[in-house]
């Protein structure tokens, strides 16, 4: 025993050791350690972001470069601050907090001093710059953009947060990524991939050298340009006439489902979220929370579409076989619904298909829907088909367009009126709001315009997109060059364009005809509501216009929403009108209209229910 | 002598094995201090150049050893201890303070540590005692005197601060159990510690009824004819179990935070990820880091001055008391193993020798030799692999530094000598 103690000690002890070293090195040990080797610093080589142009490849998003003053603390000498903070424009209070922020962040490590000088500023300071040691100036890229609109399509990049570095390995803290938009949506084309390279450093974090001599290197790929459907014109002249106003506008080209301008109002200059006030631009824009510029009311208000809906009700009264184009309904200036007078603007009279759509006749309508259901045996039977019908024209649902966010709108279903109501206690009559797209109907302006797009193409629509070509030429995603087909047959449509034809020949908005071109549109006039305060109050009507043009061969399809622009061919008839002349003809012959448009404002209209005083709706005096 | 020269009967396993381990040493000292300037291996403004000259003065004392009458050493034995423990009393007055601890004599080419060289006075001052014909160690009071010889020195090293050599002279215990003294103590040892580590890890609660399910065991899977009484059993239990429960009060309040924190670290205690990142970053830095590099060297390493974490000194004290996290990056788990196993079969091989010794000092003294060199490679690769908390001693061999290369020298060929002699002995 005591001859063996100690040659068992010394045995135990060595297999302790390589089952110890076993589990470090054969269990523990992994091939990709050097993700997260200390002494291995990776440093990136950026790409220049790629450029963005419009349908006919003007540029719309380029970039410039940005000038950071960088700090390397302990390398500081002491300086002339008051100078040196002449020459950065900064406070002398500022600076020294700075400077100390870097201090305390690394003395050995550069940190940013002032971010992102302008080319002035930095011209000034570049040859003062040798007099300050430990400070140096670090190029780099930011967006320059080519345009003062489309601020929420082409979106905008910022630095990558928490979120984004836990759920995408590529970033690294301090990298920027697109937040909104086509930047959002088509990141990793437009930023192309960093090139890394490995540093060998030491443990002061100082570099000794490349790693293995640079084997695991790569080299940067540049980011790739690409041209959106967006026409710059169209866009810009849009935003001008959207001026003080409140809305979406949408305009598709509908034989390829191609996006020419998406417009919300109010919106801002894309270059407010660039550089050194970024952040402070921001905040203003987010806070904003009652005009709110930075949400997309193109693609984010989900209103009651109103009487652009009743096309779609008369298709649907077409394909079930319920109506033909002379079945007849009076309009006693209203229909019953029971022993109830609902109110009808039309004039009164016998309305069939064609006067029904250019009156926009509310009783016609309530008839068709009614007639609709009757068809069926239930009423769940009759909304099912209903709901099939509408849900074919992209509505109520995301309709998975291009871009990173959108709204449904909703085509209520039978399970959401059991909830609302109760199983089998409504009926047809009680959900007749919808047949006039009021009720609990609602749609995006971009779902709205889909819409207008399908009837233009008689029975079928493609998925709305902003990209036309990755690259100079390059394909995009099938799904946005297929057609998605709705549930009525072609037939049906040309009753029902000849009655949006007549809209502008005879109906609700034949003051804004324009001369030479064959328009087919809907007016919409939408009630709504505002609860400020818990006060409930009715606010002056939106103004909604669907159209598209030409009738024969469509171009463009169109939507045109305008908060408490009072009735349909007011606000939005008139800039759907004045878009589609522009796009068209490329040039505006209604001066008068045109003038009317960038002059008149809503702002005195959004101010009434935050006076706190009692005011006047729709009034009619312009 | 046999005629056949001062090298004639060396145990040549012995010392290639003791050059094998030195040359792979000198390798990883290399590896770690080597720079980007061209310089020669020879330059001795280099940590690896200063260690090549420390060889060739290791080398010098081994002729020395080897030129000197055999006898020499046991008989001035005394003598030596004396003069170690006059110059370890000498360092309170004109010791040379380096790294905190006053351990060292400034001789102006040279730092020499006597605490280095007491370890081999020691080992011969304990041989001569226990080897004397008047000696029983089976008596108390003799028990006491080798006692004193061994904690002696220990206690003046403490102050320095090196705790680290002064553990190392406890190994001189296996010296005694070797020479009959009781083996059970080191049972109680084993079994305190391995209560004490177990408390902290899992509380008093569990380890009481391990304990008794552990008895419960051997109870019932005893053979029959095995009497094992139980009065004292039961003693055993309670005793434990106090002990346990004086286990937490000693570590709440006997021990600083930098000791719990050691603990903390070596018995996975704490699982709060973010105050196990910060201990990481200060106690623990060192052994972390040491951990990281042995692991991220793989089966079969990153090459030789290939390890990235070594070139970037991550690993402080990298070295000295470090160098095996060096051996385990840049060799992988093929060269830690092999130095392993070098130092295994090395051990194994002088336990065999001092075995076959005739004479009880060479024997003795031979086991002096082993235990100091086992507590060195099992307390510093223990550390440098995570197993041990952090406490500083060299890797005899390995390490730079000239006081420990030089004496781990003196001690073992002291021992080759003795054996090349042993046919002498008795005659």
């Amino acid at each position: 025993m005591k001859k063996l103690l100690l040659s068992s000690v010394i045995v135990l002890i060595g297999f302790t050791f390589i089952g110890r070293l076993s589990y470090l090195q054969l269990f523990r040990f992994s091939p990709d350690q050097i993700l997260d080797d200390p002494a291995i610093k990776k440093v990136y080589d950026y790409p220049e972001r790629g450029y963005v142009y419009d349908r006919d490849g003007k540029l719309l998003v380029g970039n410039q470069p940005a000038y950071d003053v960088m700090v390397i603390p302990r390398e500081v000498k002491p300086l002339d601050t008051l100078e040196f903070c002449g020459l950065l424009g900064i406070e002398k209070e500022e600076f020294l907090s700075k400077m100390e922020k870097a201090r305390v962040y690394s003395p050995r490590l550069p940190s940013v001093l002032v971010p992102q000088l302008s080319k002035e500023d930095y011209a000034k300071l570049q040859e003062k710059m040798r007099h300050y040691n430990g400070f140096y100036i670090q190029k780099r890229s930011l967006r320059y953009y080519n345009t003062k609109s489309a601020a929420n399509v082409l979106g905008y990049i910022s630095e990558v947060n928490e979120w984004d570095l836990k759920n995408n390995p590529y970033y690294v803290a301090g990298e920027l990524k697109g937040r909104t938009g086509i930047e959002q949506q088509y990141e990793e084309i437009l930023r192309g991939q960093k090139g890394v390279k490995h540093i060998q450093k030491d443990r002061f974090n100082r570099d000794i050298g490349p790693y293995k001599d640079g084997k695991l290197d790569t080299l940067p790929q540049q980011g790739k340009e690409i041209h959106i459907t967006l026409d710059k014109t169209l866009q810009e002249y849009g935003e001008k006439l959207m001026h003080g106003k409140r809305g979406g506008i949408v305009a598709i080209e509908p034989k390829s489902g191609e996006i020419l301008a998406m417009i919300s109002g109010p919106t801002y200059d894309p270059a407010l979220l660039v550089g050194r006030e970024r952040s402070k631009n921001y905040s203003k824009l987010h806070y904003d929370t009652i005009s709110k510029p930075t949400w997309d009311r193109s693609i984010l208000a989900q209103p009651s579409p109103g009487s652009p809906f009743k096309t779609l009700n008369a298709l649907i009264g077409l394909q079930e076989g319920v109506i033909n184009e002379d079945t007849n309904f009076r309009c006693y200036h209203g229909f019953y619904v029971g022993n109830t007078l609902r109110g009808c603007h039309c004039g009164g009279g016998i309305r069939d298909l064609n006067s029904g759509i250019y009156q926009s006749c509310n009783a016609y309508f309530a008839g068709v829907f009614r007639k609709i259901f009757d068809k069926y045996n239930t009423t769940d039977q009759g909304m099912n088909v209903w709901e099939k019908h509408m849900k074919s024209f992209g509505l109520g649902g995301y309709l998975g367009t291009d871009l990173p966010t959108g709204a449904p709108g909703r085509i209520p279903d039978v399970a959401y009126y059991d909830k609302w109501y109760g199983d089998g206690r409504w009926a047809a009559s009680t959900i007749i709001s919808n047949s006039i797209g009021q009720g609990e109907i609602a749609a995006t302006p971009l779902q709205l315009a889909n819409m207008t797009a399908a009837i233009a193409n008689r029975g079928y629509f493609y998925t709305p997109h902003v990209i036309k070509s990755i690259g100079n030429n390059g394909k995009i995603d099938p799904k946005y060059t297929e057609p998605n087909y709705t549930t009525i047959d072609r037939k049906h449509f040309d009753p029902v364009i000849e009655g949006m034809a007549n809209v502008y020949n005879y109906g609700t908005a034949r003051w804004v005809k324009i001369p030479d071109i064959d328009i087919a549109g809907k007016t919409g006039t939408v009630e709504n509501y505002i609860r400020i305060d818990g006060e409930r109050m009715q606010l002056t009507d939106h103004s909604v216009f669907v159209a598209f043009a030409p009738i024969e061969n469509p171009q463009i399809a169109l939507a045109v929403y305008i908060e408490n622009g009072y009735y349909g061919a007011r606000y939005a008839g008139h800039i759907a009108s004045l878009l589609i002349e522009k796009y068209i003809k490329g040039e505006i012959t209604r001066t008068d209209l045109e003038k009317r448009m960038l002059e008149k404002t809503l702002e005195h209209e959004y101010a009434k229910p935050y006076s706190g005083e009692p005011f006047k709706i729709n009034e009619y005096v312009w | 002598m046999s005629g056949r020269g001062p090298f004639g009967r060396l145990d040549w396993i012995s010392v290639i094995l003791y050059a094998l381990l030195v040359f792979i040493g000198w390798l990883n000292i290399y590896s770690t201090s080597v720079g980007d300037a061209d310089t020669s291996i020879f330059d001795f403004s280099t940590l690896y150049g200063k260690q090549l000259f420390f060889m060739g003065v290791a080398f010098l004392g081994i002729i020395f050893v080897l030129f000197v009458e055999s006898t020499f050493f046991e008989r001035f034995s005394s003598i030596f201890y004396v003069v170690s423990i006059i110059l370890l009393l000498g360092l309170f007055v004109f010791g040379k303070t380096i790294a905190g601890a006053t351990s060292w004599y400034d001789l102006g080419f040279f730092n020499l540590q006597p605490s280095e060289l007491a370890k081999v006075t020691t080992s011969l001052a304990l041989a001569k005692f226990l080897s004397d014909i008047q000696t029983d160690i089976r008596t108390g009071k003799h028990q006491i005197y080798a006692l004193i010889i061994i904690l002696l020195p220990a206690i003046l090293i403490l102050p320095q601060p090196d705790p680290g050599s002064s553990l190392i002279y406890f190994s001189l215990f296996f010296v005694l159990f070797r020479e009959g003294f009781p083996i059970y103590y080191l049972g109680i040892l084993v079994f305190a510690v391995v209560l004490f580590a177990t408390t902290l890890m899992f509380g008093t609660v569990w380890v009481s009824i391990g304990l008794i399910i552990l008895t419960l065991l051997i109870y019932t899977f005893k053979k029959a004819s095995v009497k094992i009484p139980l009065l004292p059993v039961l003693g055993v239990i309670v005793v434990s179990i106090l002990f346990s429960l004086s286990v937490n009060f000693v570590f709440e309040n006997v021990f600083e935070q930098r000791h719990r924190d050691r603990f903390a670290l070596w018995l996975s205690l704490e699982k709060d990820e973010d105050k196990l990142d910060e201990i990481r970053k200060t106690i623990g830095y060192n052994t972390y880091q040491s951990e990281k590099a042995i692991e991220s060297g793989g089966f079969t390493g990153k090459g030789f001055l290939e390890g990235t974490r070594t070139k970037g000194d991550f690993v402080p004290e990298q070295h000295t008391d470090y160098i095996f996290s060096s051996v385990g990056e840049e060799w992988g788990f093929l060269g830690t193993a092999t130095v392993i196993l070098l130092f295994s079969l090395f051990f194994l091989r002088l336990i065999y020798i001092a075995e076959r010794q005739k004479s009880d000092f060479s024997r003795m003294y031979g086991y002096g030799v082993i235990s100091i060199l086992v507590f060195h490679y099992f307390i510093n690769i223990g550390m440098v692999i995570g197993l041990l908390p952090t406490i500083g001693v060299p890797l005899p061999f390995f390490s730079y530094g000239g006081s420990g290369l030089i004496f781990f020298t003196m001690l073992l060929f002291i021992f080759l000598k003795l054996d090349s002699n042993r046919l002498k002995d008795g005659i």
